[in-house]
């Protein structure tokens, strides 16, 4: 019996130091940027536990993908973040779907 | 000196409700927490968001659950001390914990339960390279006493209630007050918002937004600050002070220092009765890891029910834990002393 493989898509982040973590995501796990990159073993903090609460999942986009957002929750969020660009998001607010294929985003500074 | 039966060092939730479960088994329970309310994470990040997956409860918002923890362990008169971080631990010659906090409170007891959650509540510190060389000559990240801004020139970063509160109060107090912030809209209440553009128009604060503080200089002391606003570059201001708001950040902080297992920044526990590796000492709650150890509040009361048993026998080695349910026997509160 051949066990039909979930959807899957395949991102890149870097983290603060510049290091590369290949990760392939299943899409139909209500998964987020943040849990994935967390559960790759990447220092993100999540201290809200994905909310939108916190702004410790803080990341850039770097590709092209233009995910739909931020929404007011998250912009509000982004304020007590550090270093915000026009590409930044909050990794917990951006679901894992087909539309990420080929993600590739950094985690901002953390301040202390 | 504070003395008690069960020091929990931590007023989430899961802290409280251990307080319940030491009052049925008549043991007393003092509190200790960073913040100046009770109520953890729930009142300090989401008190207006409902949960879903606690017992009974279809769905309850954070700040109710942690108003019925209250209601549910008044009758057993639990003791406060907050907006204090538990600093030190040591144990005396009676084989008890001496806690001492940031502020020189000094608790006692037999039994310390670290319900600490992710740690205490501490200011959110931007990353600029040099900003701890300027802490507390120029720097703060909170504000004590306003009037030692009294005459200065203040600068103050972030764009919620605090910063703009602040900025409001300070601009009767300061000669020069300037608020700089990433974007063009707050996330602060309305009305602040029209009250500080009101002193911008007004010429009372120095409005600087699309824009942030990347720098900081001066002689031993903080002289100036550089904000970079997103298109037009950076330009450097002179400042007596600098106080970035953003929020507050949960640390482990002074607890990863006192000789307890830890792991991933959790303590490790015997899931027997939530012990540390100190006998005496228990974490329970977000705080604590174990094998499949998950972060939920229903797992932290089974754990703090749990944690109260072992204290029992602890304090009072010669007795029998005599297991009743509160239906049978009902709430038998303590009398004030």
């Amino acid at each position: 019996m051949v066990l039909k493989m979930s959807d899957t898509i395949n991102m890149v982040a870097y983290d603060r130091e510049g290091n590369e973590y290949k990760i392939e995501a299943p899409t139909d796990m209500n998964l987020n940027v943040m849990e994935v990159m967390k559960g790759s073993g990447m220092d993100v903090k999540a201290t809200c536990g994905g909310m939108a609460l916190c702004s410790t999942c803080h990341i850039y986009i770097i590709s092209d993908h233009q995910p739909e957002g931020p929404g007011e929750d998250e912009e509000d969020m982004l304020d007590q973040a550090f270093d915000v660009e026009d590409n930044s998001r909050l990794g917990c607010q951006l679901k894992i779907d087909s539309s990420l294929d080929g993600l590739v985003v950094k985690l901002a500074p953390q301040g202390s | 000196m504070i003395q008690t039966d069960i020091l929990i060092i931590g007023a989430g939730p899961t802290g409280l409700f251990a307080v319940f479960e030491a009052g049925l088994l008549r043991l007393k329970c003092h509190l200790i927490d960073s913040l100046p309310q009770p109520g953890g994470q729930l009142t300090e990040i989401y008190p207006k968001k409902p949960i879903y997956d606690i017992p009974g409860y279809p769905d309850v918002l954070a700040g109710d659950l942690v108003d019925n923890l209250l209601k549910q362990i008044a009758p057993f008169k639990p003791e406060f001390t907050l907006g204090e971080r538990a600093e030190t631990i040591e144990r005396d010659n009676d084989d008890q914990f001496v806690v001492t906090t940031n502020k020189g409170t000094v608790h006692r007891a037999p039994v310390v339960a670290i319900a600490g959650g992710l740690g205490s509540f501490e200011p959110r510190k931007p990353p600029i390279s040099n900003i701890a060389e300027f802490e507390d000559k120029g720097v703060t990240y909170m504000v004590r006493n306003p009037e030692e801004f009294r005459g200065s020139k203040v600068v103050i970063a972030g764009g919620g209630d605090s910063a703009l509160d602040w900025t409001i109060y300070l601009a009767d107090v300061a000669s020069e007050v300037t608020l700089v912030h990433r974007r063009e809209g707050f996330r602060a209440a309305l009305d602040s918002v029209e009250k500080v553009r009101e002193l911008n128009r007004r010429g009372k604060v120095k409005l600087l937004t699309s824009s942030q503080v990347i720098g900081l200089s001066g002689n031993g002391k903080l002289s100036s600050v550089v904000v970079n606003h997103k298109k037009m570059g950076g330009t450097e201001i002179d400042a007596d002070y600098f106080i970035p708001l953003f929020g507050l950040i949960p640390k482990l902080g002074p607890i990863g220092d006192w000789g307890l297992e830890i792991e991933d920044n959790a303590i490790k526990v015997d899931t027997f009765d939530y012990s540390t590796n100190v006998p005496g000492i228990y974490a329970i709650g977000d705080i604590n890891t174990y094998p499949g150890k998950l972060k939920l509040i229903l797992c932290g009361f089974h754990e703090a029910t749990l944690m109260c048993q072992s204290a029992y026998k602890r304090i009072h080695p010669d007795k029998k834990v005599s297991f009743k349910y509160t239906t049978v026997t009902g709430i038998d509160g303590f009398k004030d002393e």
